[in-house]
Formats: C-alpha cells, structure tokens, sequence
C-alpha cells in the first residue's frame, strides 16, 4: 500500500503575524513555522496504517526551502521518503491541489491523507480539489478510519452529529482533530531522519483560481466601556447603549 | 499570562543560539520542549506539593530516547552530540529540576560508568534495558559524614572467597534511590575505590526514602544502606577503573548536563517574569515600564545568553574530545549560579504571586538550591578553577 501525505508549513499560533510592505502576504522574519497541526494528525493516521497492515508513507510538501523542516519532521517521525514540490505553498488552494495533483496522478497512491484545513488559512479547499482533480473517492473531517481490501470507511463530523461513509481506495481522507493522538519524534526517528533525503521537484506550472488582493489585521479592540451606578441603572444605560449605538434593537 | 501552564513555545534567544545548532540537535530540542510542555508543565506543581515524583513518565522518557542519548547505538542508544545531549537536559529542567534529576542520574551516572568502566557483559545486559527506561538506577557516592570530600568515604567493600565481595556502608542524598532497580555503589577496597553493581532485593540492601525537602519535591532522594551485603564480582565489580577518579569521572558527565539543564530553569523563569511584566498593571500601566524592572529583565536575559553560549562552546569541546573538567566545573557553578538568581529575581518580579504554585518560579528557585550544592557544591568548583589557574589547590 502506497500512502501520500500532504503536509503545509504554517507559521506558529504563538507568532505575532505581521503583514508584509506589499499589503497582500505575511512578512516571514520573525515567523517560527511548524507543521499544520491538522496534517500532523493525518501523518500520524498514515504512520499507524505503516506500523498496523505495513504500507509505505510519502510526506510531501508545496513550498520554498523552510518548507524542508516540515519534510525532516516528517521523516522523523516515520515517513519513508519525502519531497518538496518548490512553488509558493501559501498561495491559493485551488494551485497547491493542481500541483500535488500534477505529481501524485501517475503515481499509483492507494491513500493520499492531509489536514482537513491548513492552520490560519482555514480554507478547507485543498483536499477536496485534490480529491476532484484526482478524480477518485473522499471523506473530509474525518475522525475515525478503518481500511479494508481496497475499501475505506470514514466517520466524519457532520453539523451537530456524525456520518459514516464508505468508498473504495484510491481515495483523498482530510483529518480532524480527534482521529488520533499524534507522537513526539524520538530521538531515534530524528538520528534516522538525518541519513533520509528531500526529493526536490519543481512544481507543475498552474493558474491559481483566485488573488489575495489584501491582507490586513482585524481591527485593533476598543477600550471595554464600564457602566456607573446601580444595577437598575446598569440596566437602563446597557438597554440604552443597545438600542441608540449598537442599534440592535 | 504565565501561569504554571503556559506552553511558551520560543527558547530565549537573544544572541542566535539556535543558528549555532545542527537540524537534529534542533529537532531533538522541539521534541523535548514539546514533550514537557504536553506531559510535564500540566502535572508538575501537584507532584511537587505532593512529594512524589512523576513515574509514569519513565517508560516514555525511555521511548523517546532520553536516557544517556550519547552513547553508541550498539547498546540500545541514540549517538547523538553532546550538545545535543544538553539541549535535551535544558528543556527537561524547564519542566522541572526533579525530571532532568532523573535523567541525568539514569544516563550520565549510571550508563556512562557502566558503558566506561564496565565488563562487555555488563554493558550487554545493563545499557539496553536503562536506556529503555525498563530498569531505573541510582548512584551511591555521598555519605552522611563525606560530601565534598568522597575519598575520605567509609563504605567498605572486600574479597571474600569464590569470586565473592562483601560491602558495607550507608550512602546519603541519592537520588532514585528508592525506586532504582541498580545501584552504583562506590567503596573503599584494598586495591582503592572501586565500583559495584547492587541490585534491588539483594539480602542486607535497602533504599529508605528522605522525605520533608523544601526542594526537589518532585524527586525521589534516599539512604542506601547496605549490611553486609554479598555480591558476584563478575556481575557486580565494575573491572575497567581504580581509584578515585572513577566516580569523579561520572560526576563529570552529570556535571556537563547540570550546566545545561539549569538554564532550563532559568528560561522558564525569566519567559514569566517577563510575561507577567508586561500584563501587570501598576499605576496605570505595566510594571514592564518602570526601569527597576527593566533592570532586572536585562540582567536576566544578559545570564541566560552568556550562560547559552558558554555551554555551547563547552559542549563542542566535549564532542571534540578536548575538554577538561575544570571547564566544565566553571559552567556548573557560573550556570547555577545565575539560574538561580534568574529565578530569585523572576520571583521579586512576581511579586507575592510568585511564591504560588499558579506560576513556576518558585519550585524552580527552590530546585536550583539543591543545585547550586548538588555535584560538586559552588565553592568547591570555584576552587578548581582557583586551582587551574594557579596551579595550587586550596582545599587539601
């Protein structure tokens, strides 16, 4: 069984983002990226199918050089081989799902696992278009995966319940949180990892599907406002407030 | 703000630091930093109240390759620099002294003298199993009346027939004691010091537990008393070294680690403090503001850099084979020392909420007491140095 994982560097939750001079990307000093917490879990799914029935596990990565740390992580922690499809992995959904389509299409994947969104963009596009590219089975937020000979079953989060769906493989499964705990690298996986290489391919040449046009911080918070007086007071300056400022009534 | 909790995800670095490291060695520090901020900073104030130590986490300490990491592969290690090796002890200590305690006593007290001076057999069945956090052990040099002084030790071990040797002896302060499967022993012998392998549940071998410390809580500290206790010299007489030197070198390596791991602590501190700092209100705005505090963050981060940088530099030594144990005594005793005025003045910082357990800095202060004495006390590495300069020890 051939196992693809598609991995995005995403800059820390920790990291005060700033908008670069250009007002559309992130300015990338003072960044610490790490791995899309989303796509650890799919790793980590790909990982335990290796360990469990055996199969062989690609990590794979659209972006520049930093792009590399998410690979070396991967290895680490157990993938077999990886490689860095060089194009701007934080640009626009729809051009990473055609470049990793581009790659994997001829490829012969049983299972191309990856985050059900990419931290911070948020999106939720990539594996669906890939799946569609593709054109084979999916299952999007999944939290629980069983494989059978060729087949896959997925119970994924639904509004306000669950749903079960199964398909047969080649299949695109996106994971959420919950469908495992994922491990820490050991200090062996990370000595391993060192005698693993990068594969580095050009990405395929693609037309994105949509622009940023801007990028900008939401608007900083005003000062709360505190209401003077008694309770009843309270009440009648709040109702006040609602009615003539914040004309929700 | 900075509670007990607070998973800060940054090391300090003021100076580049960790352009200074290899992938691996960077890679081996985030899976330590993660492992403690997931398993330890959420357990570690109630073990410390608690007086227990955190058992559960052996066995995955073991998993990840914690436990005497530089040694070869062939024995179930990992091989991996002696920076490497220290940057692991750092984040440890940021989670606590208590855990770093453990796997320093485990790797650098207990492997590396069985791996020195050990038969091939004892390094087949003993490094395997410790690495792997399976078997635990502990180290007996100190004695009530013998600290500074171990050559003057009183536990005495002799030959008695059929390849036999009989000890006697208690040892004082040892941590793991209690829970260890193996100990270390060190004794007097006709032939000079020489080291024992004693193992749990050997007749007239027992570990009481110590217990009412202010510091180290969340580790385990013991009496080995050993009463006429037999064991096989071929099992148990570590062959390969006579004399003192052979658990001076051990406390070498444990020493190395300490320089590291304390500054561990002292990062946990000063990321707080100035944390706090910078939330706090005080007359309208925060305490960060006002220059006495200022004063002491740049002190603290002045340390902690120096501190990063001389340990780096003695840990390239190390993996260069060229270093020297007085250069490693003066990053013991200059690294605790400013870790434990780091966590001091984080404290005064804090305020009165720095004496609760809602906030780390408290239990890292009181671990770094024991510290600053532990391996070879402050005043005692000061006067190595005094002695590697002037060529004349003060202490004899």
């Amino acid at each position: 069984m051939k196992i693809l994982v598609a991995l995005k560097q995403v800059p820390d939750t920790e990291t005060k983002i700033k908008v670069a001079a250009d007002g559309k990307s992130l300015d990338p000093a003072d960044v610490k990226w790490i791995t899309s917490p989303y796509d650890e879990y799919a790793l980590e799914e790909a990982i335990r199918i290796k360990e469990g029935k055996g199969a062989e596990v690609m990590a794979l990565s659209v972006g520049g050089d930093t792009a590399k740390d998410v690979l070396k992580n991967a290895l680490a922690l157990g993938a077999d081989s990886a490689v860095l499809l060089k194009g701007d992995g934080q640009g626009d959904a729809f051009a990473v799902a055609q470049m990793i389509a581009a790659y994997a299409k001829d490829k012969g994947f049983d299972l191309i696992l990856c985050g059900n969104k990419g931290l911070g963009g948020d999106n939720a596009a990539m594996g669906p278009m890939l799946a569609e590219l593709l054109g084979v089975a999916q299952a999007n937020v999944v939290v629980k995966l069983e494989l059978g000979e060729g087949t896959f079953k997925a119970e994924r989060e639904i509004e306000g319940g669950s749903e079960v769906v199964e398909g047969a493989l080649p299949a695109v499964i996106t994971a959420q949180k919950g469908l495992n705990e994922p491990r820490y690298a050991s200090l062996k996986g990370i000595m391993a990892a060192k005698k693993k290489t990068i594969e580095e391919l050009d990405a395929a040449a693609v037309t994105a599907g949509a622009q940023v046009s801007a990028l900008a911080l939401p608007p900083e918070r005003p000062a709360g406002r505190l209401l003077q007086g008694d309770a009843p007071a309270q009440a009648q300056a709040l109702l006040q407030a609602l009615k003539d400022e914040a004309k929700v009534f | 703000m900075a509670g007990a909790y607070a998973t800060f995800t940054h090391i300090t670095d003021y100076m580049g630091f960790e352009g200074l490291l290899t992938e691996e060695e960077r890679m081996i520090r985030e899976t330590a930093r993660k492992f403690v901020n997931a398993e330890v900073l959420p357990i570690i104030e109630k073990h410390a109240q608690d007086q227990t130590f955190p058992k559960h986490l052996i066995p995955k300490m073991g998993e990840l390759g914690f436990y005497g990491p530089s040694l070869p592969e062939e024995y179930g290690c990992m091989g991996v620099s002696n920076v490497a090796y220290g940057l692991l002890m750092y984040e440890l200590e940021r989670g606590d002294s208590g855990l770093r305690s453990f796997a320093s006593v485990q790797g650098s007290l207990v492997m590396w003298p069985i791996y020195a001076y050990g038969s091939e057999e004892q390094k087949k069945y003993w490094l395997p199993k410790l690495a792997a956090g399976e078997k635990i052990g502990c180290f007996g040099l100190t004695e009530p009346d013998f600290g500074s002084n171990p050559g003057g030790m009183l536990t005495k071990a002799v030959r008695e027939p059929g390849g036999k040797w009989r000890i006697n002896g208690t040892k004082m302060w040892i941590t793991n004691g209690t829970v260890a499967d193996v100990a270390v022993v060190w004794a007097q012998t006709e032939d000079g010091i020489r080291g024992f392998l004693v193992e749990k549940g050997t007749p007239g071998f027992s570990a009481p537990e110590m217990k009412g410390k202010w510091s180290l809580r969340a580790s385990t500290t013991s009496e080995l008393v050993l009463e006429d206790v037999i064991v096989d010299e071929k099992a148990s007489l570590l062959p390969n070294v006579k004399g003192l030197k052979g658990p001076l070198g051990c406390l070498t390596q444990a020493r190395y680690g300490i320089a590291w791991g304390a500054l561990g602590a002292a990062d946990a501190c000063y990321q707080c403090a100035l944390d706090y700092a910078k939330s706090r209100i005080q007359f309208d705005k925060p305490i960060a503001s006002f220059q006495l505090q200022q004063e002491k963050l740049a002190w603290m981060v002045t340390e902690l850099t120096k501190g990063q940088l001389l340990v780096h530099q003695l840990g390239r030594l190390k993996d260069a084979k060229t270093y020297t144990p007085a250069q490693v005594s003066m990053a013991k005793m200059n690294n605790v020392n400013v870790s434990l005025e780091i966590c001091r003045k984080a404290r005064t910082i804090l305020g009165a909420n720095g004496i609760l357990d809602e906030y780390p800095v408290m239990r890292h202060m009181a671990n770094l007491e024991s510290v600053y004495t532990y391996e070879g006390t402050h005043d005692m590495h000061t006067l190595v140095i005094g002695q590697e300069v002037t060529g004349i020890p003060a202490y004899r």
